[in-house]
């Protein structure tokens, strides 16, 4: 187990969550390099999406969270965000350009969007195949189409770390292979380090270089071959781990209660 | 005031019988300057699926009426600008720190407020004074009151301007927004506050027991025909100003209530919006 921390890289060290007596995570040790991408797995409840919500800075903790980058010298760099689900009402009139320009623009777009701006996020778009949706409200997406535009959003401008929450929720195969193979050309191309929470261990591992086993702590880690074929693994968490087909959908009324008055 | 006297020449020059009375047309400029305000309010409290809680804003004001009375103000405005906002701010924090659904805790909180405040002005009978604030006048609007209609719809404005698109952001997803740097309890928080004092400003207009549906009304009304929120916001605005012009002008005819008239208008609105949207939205 590497625990040495380069030049450029995000380090997490003895990372506690409490939620009154409860430990949601508990001296959780990792790191991620630049241009390394790692997928955490773990059954649910297990502190996934806690431990992304910490690292954005959302969760009081205990421990140490470390980012050593190149030109943002410890300061806390441009973090990239694709949330597991969004919270809005189905039928709310906000079009995917709404959304992109609401994230990339200060132009309040109630007022209307200018052609040059209309540009930049057709340009924002195209990289992430998604810019025939430009006019679609975001009720009317499919999931993988939804995971693209957030994508195009958490990659505007490039930040040093991406964490991308659950992608596989709700989005069929064709669309999560073709997430994934957008994510492996990003790292490559901008040598950003990516954190992916997934249930999906059987698609993911061919894509990650590193997968971290967690509940609660670090349970294990490595490269998906060792960790798949740890024994303690599959016999404590096979069956939890494998059960991705019951996934609510990503847009799921649900999901959309959060939020409400 | 040489402005509302230009606007008094311009409007007495209209052909119409109503345009003869100074109360009209400063009810006029008044619904000109309030129906887009609550339009756009509108746009975002029910995109946030808010209207309950704006309710409770409204009837609060019973209870800051009751406050006020207490305390021997002789303008209940004050108290009932404080209680609201207080009450919006607590809200807010309860909505964060609950997992009790905040549809529950709307409920106590607004039959809680609205029985103290009943309890209070009914001592000894005195409760047909107030009958005024639960259907309001909007023709006893001063040219005093319409300038700070103008001031409020400038802040509204500029408020809009700067922090609309971190509302659209926050509204969607509030983690996504903090991870764009945008304080998301700062926005909701400020929005509620905005909220309060817009509603009690115009509780004299509208009355406690409409107030909620010119906020609801248009931005609803506008949902059912647009896709983004560019269309959203003008065609609630539209819808807002027309059904104001109209209901007003109406209820002079009819004799009635110009602030029910106006949401009977506006309801309207919403009823032809929903009927037409099987058609524009597909």
């Amino acid at each position: 187990m590497r625990n040495t921390c380069e030049h450029c890289c995000t380090k997490v060290e003895g990372l506690t969550v409490r939620l009154g007596d409860n430990a949601i995570l508990d001296n959780v040790n990792l790191h991620v390099d630049c241009g390394e991408v790692v997928g955490v797995v773990g059954p649910n409840g297990a502190g996934k999406t806690t431990l992304l919500r910490t690292i954005l800075g959302e969760i009081r903790y205990q421990g140490k969270i470390v980012f050593r980058i190149a030109g943002s010298a410890s300061r806390k760099p441009k973090i990239g965000y694709v949330p597991q689900k969004l919270q809005f009402d189905l039928s709310s009139p906000i079009s995917v350009t709404d959304l992109v320009v609401s994230a990339i623009s200060r132009y309040p777009v109630w007022a209307g969007v200018s052609k040059d701006l209309s540009e930049r996020v057709k340009d924002v778009l195209s990289l992430f195949s998604a810019e025939h949706l430009l006019k679609r409200r975001l009720g009317e997406l499919s999931g993988g189409e939804l995971q693209r535009v957030l994508l195009a959003i958490a990659m505007t401008p490039v930040p040093k770390l991406l964490l991308l929450d659950e992608p596989a929720s709700g989005v069929d195969i064709k669309g999560l292979s073709l997430f994934y193979q957008i994510v492996d050309d990003l790292r490559k191309k901008n040598d950003i380090a990516v954190i992916l929470v997934t249930h999906d261990l059987a698609g993911v591992s061919s894509y990650v270089d590193r997968l971290i086993l967690l509940n609660r702590s670090v349970i294990a880690q490595g490269e998906p071959k060792e960790v798949l074929s740890n024994e303690k693994l599959v016999k404590a968490f096979g069956p939890a781990l494998w059960n991705v087909s019951c996934l609510p959908n990503l847009t799921s009324k649900e999901n959309n209660k959060n939020g409400d008055y | 005031m040489a402005i509302i006297e230009v606007w008094y020449r311009l409007i007495g020059a209209l052909p119409f019988g109503w345009t003869h009375y100074v109360f009209m047309k400063n009810a006029l400029l008044a619904v000109l300057l309030v129906t887009p305000l609550f339009a756009i309010l509108g746009t975002m409290v029910v995109n946030n699926r808010m209207a309950f809680f704006t309710d409770v804003l409204g009837h609060s004001a019973l209870t800051g009426i009751a406050i006020g009375v207490l305390l021997g103000f002789h303008d209940p405005t004050l108290p009932m600008i404080c209680l609201a906002v207080v009450l919006a701010i607590a809200i807010n924090l309860l909505k964060n720190a609950t997992r009790a659904s905040v549809d529950t805790v709307l409920g106590v909180i607004m039959a809680f407020i609205v029985a103290l405040g009943i309890v209070i002005l009914s001592r000894q009978g005195g409760f047909v004074k107030y009958t005024s604030y639960l259907i309001g006048d909007i023709l006893a609007v001063t040219p005093q009151q319409i300038a700070w209609f103008f001031v409020i719809a400038v802040v509204v404005l500029g408020y809009w301007y700067v922090a609309g698109n971190a509302m659209i952001l926050t509204s969607v997803n509030s983690s996504l927004a903090r991870s764009r740097r945008i304080n998301t309890f700062l926005i909701e928080t400020s929005f509620t506050i905005l909220l309060a004092l817009v509603v009690i400003v115009s509780i004299r207009l509208a009355g406690i027991l409409i107030i909620n549906s010119l906020l609801i009304l248009p931005a609803a009304a506008s949902r059912n025909l647009t896709r983004n929120s560019h269309t959203y916001t003008a065609w609630a605005v539209i819808i807002s100003i027309l059904s104001g012009i109209t209901g007003l002008i109406v209820s002079y005819y009819w004799g009635t209530a110009s602030g029910a008239t106006i949401v009977l208008f506006a309801s309207g609105c919403y009823g032809v919006s929903a009927l037409l949207g099987r058609y524009v939205m597909k």
